[in-house]
């Protein structure tokens, strides 16, 4: 009977990949959930896509991928910022821009190099079935440094997501935790490539918070839903990759998907059990 | 010696200037907000300012919070630059820029008036909480403490909102428009809460569009339109001469009241589809 579930977790390789994929799920869904109440979907989008110029060039000077994907992702993050001031523009329309040229920069790079598409596939799409000891260990250090630094600064910041100015006016650096979160962005989605991809990080960091934020009305609730949903959701969307031999990112962020829809369909009960839900505009 | 008058005063005494501009000017890009402003603003006093819209109430509010740096001039608060005394200030946003939809309840909301006196690491402890109770109960939220706060009224929302200034125990409160579009009884209870804040030696410095508030319930007065127009005791707001230089041609003063009409927009534009009728009652 359990077979199905037994015999993957004879593989080293399987069980590496239910390790980081799990660990990824539950930092990007507490990362997440302070990007979807600061409106910052887009912005998660646009880090993702950013950080694939950093890989290629990281990967033509053989550097760690890690290290080449944060620089190009925290440069974008700071240049869209920046642009979005000295343009005068909505910062929608710059991080519009910027995605793209950075994605293009990418492209355009990774076609100079001869005989390498498969490895294209692996940044775009994930490949964590790939993951060795090594990069495990990274991702692992990298996740709970995340999650610390979370941990730590918890109040200030909510804090400064829920109201910016009345937190700066009482003396908490708000400027400074900003650029603090979107480094946090940033790491993240390079602790997420390898399993899920450039293309569907969003989609981690996105939907278990989406999904918390129909069932939940507790800031603190909305977390830890989360954080179940991205720490279960790979779990069975591995086994389910492996079963029909689908591509493991892609399973797995439909997984995530499936079950934000499911909440939404049963939220009308559960608001029937729990009072109202939060009202989605005031 | 034994005169009471003939005593000097203490330097504490001479010392009790909440606020002190000199020369500011402030604005946003090629916009000018505020113009040469020159005020002083004694410890406890009880300040509304009102003026039109785009008048810079709001950015005077922001320019002694040290959210908004002046162009030119200094301000100065509670004794040191703007911005550098913000652990002794509360600010509490105007209603419109808060995302009400946000998973806090109403306990949460003022429990972040604690926040920025505990550092990193540190979890509320039975100090903050008292003092979150305390505040709740001033302001008459107790009973909604748990409540999300998109689920409360105007009034709730306004009250709660005080609640974290309240636990913030702070020496100067900045509220931009606190009394706006609340009930009667909110505004009363709201007003009694600040006014004993003033009569414990805190200060309190609002915005307000309601002319019939700021004459009601303040002591002090000030009368805005980039420039500062007048200043004084409640009753100015009563002055027709006050009022038409304030709000320019958009006023009409009636038999016992003035209606301002006033555009929500461009307050310098003539005419324009969002024009906002605020009356303030006289006499």
């Amino acid at each position: 009977m359990l077979a199905p579930i037994g015999e993957p977790l004879a593989y080293d390789f399987f069980l590496r990949a239910l390790l980081a994929s799990a660990v990824v799920g539950v930092v990007c869904a507490v990362v997440g959930s302070f990007m979807v109440l600061r409106g910052y979907a887009f912005m998660a989008d646009a880090l993702s896509h950013a950080a694939f110029p950093g890989v290629v060039v990281a990967y033509m000077l053989k550097g760690p991928f890690y290290l080449g994907a944060a620089v190009a992702s925290v440069a974008t993050a700071l240049a869209i910022g920046w642009v979005t001031r000295r343009g005068g523009l909505r910062s929608d329309t710059v991080i519009g821009v910027l995605f793209a040229g950075m994605f293009a920069l990418g492209i355009f790079l990774f076609s100079l190099i001869p005989n390498y598409v498969g490895d294209l596939f692996g940044f775009l799409f994930g490949e964590v079935l790939g993951i060795g000891l090594g990069d495990l260990v990274a991702l692992v250090a990298l996740a709970l440094i995340v999650l610390a630094v979370i941990g730590a600064l918890w109040k200030e910041l909510l804090y400064s997501t829920f109201d910016p100015l009345g937190a700066a006016a009482s003396g908490l650096p708000v400027e400074r935790l900003d650029y603090l979160f979107l480094a946090l962005v940033a790491i993240t989605i390079v602790v997420s490539l390898q399993s899920v991809g450039i293309i569907l990080v969003v989609a981690m960091l996105i939907t278990p918070a989406a999904t918390a934020q129909l069932l939940t009305r507790s800031f603190g609730r909305l977390i830890a839903v989360a954080a179940l949903i991205g720490a279960v959701a790979p779990v069975v969307g591995l086994y389910l990759s492996y079963w029909t031999n689908s591509a493991s990112g892609a399973t797995i962020v439909l997984v995530e998907t499936i079950v934000f829809l499911a909440a939404l369909l049963i939220r009308p009960g559960l608001v029937l059990l729990r009072g109202r839900p939060i009202p989605a505009q005031a | 010696m034994t005169h009471a008058a003939l005593e000097p005063r203490t330097p504490a005494a001479s010392a009790t200037v909440a606020v002190r501009l000199r020369d500011v000017s402030a604005g946003y890009g090629e916009r000018i907000a505020l113009e040469e402003i020159t005020l002083d603003l004694p410890t406890g006093s009880l300040v509304a300012i009102f003026g039109p819209n785009g008048g810079g109430k709001s950015t005077l509010l922001k320019l002694i919070a040290g959210l908004v740096a002046p162009t030119t001039g200094t301000v100065e608060t509670l004794g040191l630059p703007a911005g550098k005394a913000a652990r002794r200030i509360a600010y509490v946003t105007q209603a419109e820029l808060v995302d009400w939809s946000f998973p806090v309840s109403v306990w949460d909301v003022a429990m972040m008036g604690r926040y920025p006196r505990l550092g990193p690491w540190r979890r509320p402890d039975s100090t903050d909480r008292e003092a979150v109770r305390d505040a709740l109960d001033q302001v008459g939220m107790l009973d909604r403490a748990q409540s999300q706060i998109g689920e409360l009224s105007g009034g709730q929302r306004r009250r709660a909102f005080l609640a974290r200034a309240i636990a913030a125990d702070p020496e100067l409160y900045l509220l931009d428009e606190p009394v706006t579009g609340v009930d009667v009884t909110t505004q009363e209870d709201l007003m009694t809460v600040l006014h004993a804040e003033t009569e414990r030696g805190r200060t309190v410095i609002a915005t307000t569009h309601d002319l019939a508030a700021a004459a009601a319930h303040f002591d002090t007065v000030i009368a805005l339109n980039r420039r500062l127009v007048a200043m004084g005791s409640a009753s100015l707001v009563l002055d027709p001469e006050v009022l038409s230089k304030t709000y320019g041609g958009h006023l009409l003063v009636l038999q016992d009241r003035a209606v301002i009409i006033d555009d929500a927009h461009h307050h310098d534009r003539e005419s324009g589809p969002d024009r906002h009728f605020h009356e303030g009652r006289h006499g």
